[in-house]
């Protein structure tokens, strides 16, 4: 098997399950009891913190154990509404291609009365930062701003809008999932206030991820139940996914450099075999994307009978196309960098990580070649095309 | 769980009755590109029995493997008992579509009847 849907979810790493399994075994106390053999979990998760935190050069206390990625993202969006609205600010910056994570929370707080602005992401996926600064008003109480999409992987100038953020005093959070262990995060720096991780997309488990939440950020609780996590998360700790969740971060900011240099090459690689297939386009920055995100738009086929044919050759991959989605639409992400409907059904997204190697590469060139043209062969569409009955969208 | 049944697998990798036949009797195209789906039904008729037929789709696995079937189906019958097939016999013979794929099955019944339409009204001509 061959896979390429690391954007989807990663294999966990050995010191990811070694860390998981031991204190399942030897480390299960409540760390909220009083006893050495509930504090001993209380120290490992405060270990884990720690180290967390030395990833994205936070403060230790700023640190949030939740759920994953969407728990944090909907708790700093929805702390941010509320501190807003007591001051009469219910203006929220964001863009039109965030996780639905961030979306649909935007959408609830908008049947509440708040004013949600997505901006225009462009063809390249990736906004001007003059964009955020001519949205701000003053009653904008946040902007919250993807730092890597998680369909065509484009890159967001997060410093440089964290900069203009804090000029104007206004909290600034970003999904930051698909970016933790495969880009440098720094919450000084970059000008973060508020940032979700998600573990199982850096070699983590599955269920547990990080909001970082800044010191004067005021949070509200999702889930009321205990002291845990300040209060501002109630429910005990899942100890042995958070200390393989620390592993795995860990793990992947040292490999980040050496990882990276042959992911890109290979990635690289993979773009420039896709390129030839005729009537294709890369969706998507080619500079300004994550190291192993590779998407494409294949014109005249669907991206769901690509998927099952792939899958058939050992080939693991996903689609933005609407039969995949579950939804009539296709990809709300390929719409917002303006594809057409036609276009965007037939998408492919291939995100690869340091375990494949050149001959996996080959391998998915020379099936999805195929596939499209074995495809193409039986689409009316696609013959209409190369008739001339209808025109092409994209280019040969 | 698969998503799909082992005879939707069957019918999408192999599907049957693929392509197009010159000076078909009969043409149907229905669905749209917007949408995602695409199906093209060709006839053979010879006294009102369906001699030949084929098709070409572009869309999902269950609509290809609806396509196939639907085709199968037909495949030597009277044009008449073709208009009586229904998506959900289509459906039923490929031991079920998810819930949210029966539209793919909608339109195989939908792509035979307007190719056996477009065959009374040639034959009208």
């Amino acid at each position: 098997m061959i896979y390429a849907d690391n954007a989807a979810t990663t294999q966990m790493s050995r010191a990811a399950i070694d860390a998981m399994v031991f204190h399942m075994e030897n480390i299960w106390g409540n760390p909220s009891s009083l006893y050495e053999f509930g504090q001993k979990a209380q120290e490992a998760i405060t270990s884990a913190r720690a180290k967390i935190a030395a990833c994205i050069n936070a403060a230790p206390a700023e640190i949030y154990f939740t759920s994953g990625g969407s728990e944090a993202d909907n708790q700093a969006i929805i702390s941010a509404a509320k501190a807003g609205a007591k001051k009469n600010k219910r203006h929220i910056i964001s863009t039109a291609f965030e996780h639905h994570a961030v979306l649909h929370t935007l959408e609830k707080l908008k049947r509440e009365g708040f004013e949600v602005e997505l901006l225009d992401v462009h063809e390249n996926g990736v906004i001007d930062v003059a964009q955020v600064e001519n949205s701000i008003r003053s009653d904008t109480c946040l902007v919250t701003i993807m730092f890597a999409n998680n369909e065509i992987g484009t890159v967001q100038p997060i410093a440089e809008i964290g900069e203009i953020c804090r000029a104007e005093k206004i909290p600034f959070h970003t999904d930051a999932v698909q970016a933790a262990g495969h880009l440098p995060l720094d919450v000084q720096k970059q000008n973060i206030d508020a940032l979700s991780i998600s573990a199982h997309k850096f070699h983590g488990p599955k269920g547990v991820g990080v909001l970082y939440a800044r010191k004067n950020f005021p949070l509200v609780n999702l889930i009321e139940g205990g002291a845990q996590e300040k209060g501002k998360r109630g429910g005990t700790e899942n100890v042995p996914a958070i200390m393989a969740m620390a592993a795995a971060l860990s793990e992947s900011c040292a490999n980040m450099t050496a990882n990276n240099k042959k992911i890109l090459r290979l990635r690289n690689k993979l773009i420039d075999g896709l390129n030839k297939i005729p009537y294709s386009i890369l969706n998507g920055d080619a500079e300004k994307r994550l190291p192993g995100n590779v998407n494409f738009c294949f014109e005249g086929i669907e991206g769901e009978s690509l998927l099952l044919l792939l899958d058939d050759r050992g080939i693991c991959a996903s689609s933005g196309s609407a039969c995949t989605s579950g939804s009539l639409d296709p990809s709300h992400v390929l719409l917002a960098i303006g594809r057409p409907h036609e276009i965007a059904h037939g998408s492919l997204r291939l995100s690869i990580d340091e375990n494949i190697s050149d001959n996996d590469v080959e391998k998915i060139i020379s099936a999805v070649s195929e596939v499209v043209e074995y495809l193409r062969n039986m689409s009316p569409l696609w013959k209409d095309k190369i008739s001339g009955k209808k025109n092409f969208v994209l280019k040969g | 769980m698969a998503l799909y049944s082992e005879k939707v697998m069957d019918h999408f990798r192999n599907p049957r009755n693929v392509g197009s036949i010159e000076n078909a009797d009969g043409v149907g195209e229905v669905g749209n590109a917007k949408c995602g789906d695409i199906m093209k039904m060709y006839l053979k008729i010879d006294n009102d029995i369906i001699s030949d037929v084929k098709f070409e789709t572009f869309g999902c696995g269950s609509a290809i493997a609806s396509s196939s079937m639907a085709t199968e189906m037909i495949k030597g019958k009277p044009v008449n008992e073709a208009l009586q097939l229904t998506n959900k016999a289509v459906a039923e013979a490929l031991d079920g579509l998810p819930v949210h794929k029966l539209h793919c099955s909608v339109l195989a019944e939908e792509a035979i009847k307007a190719a056996v339409q477009n065959y009374f009204e040639n034959k009208a001509k």
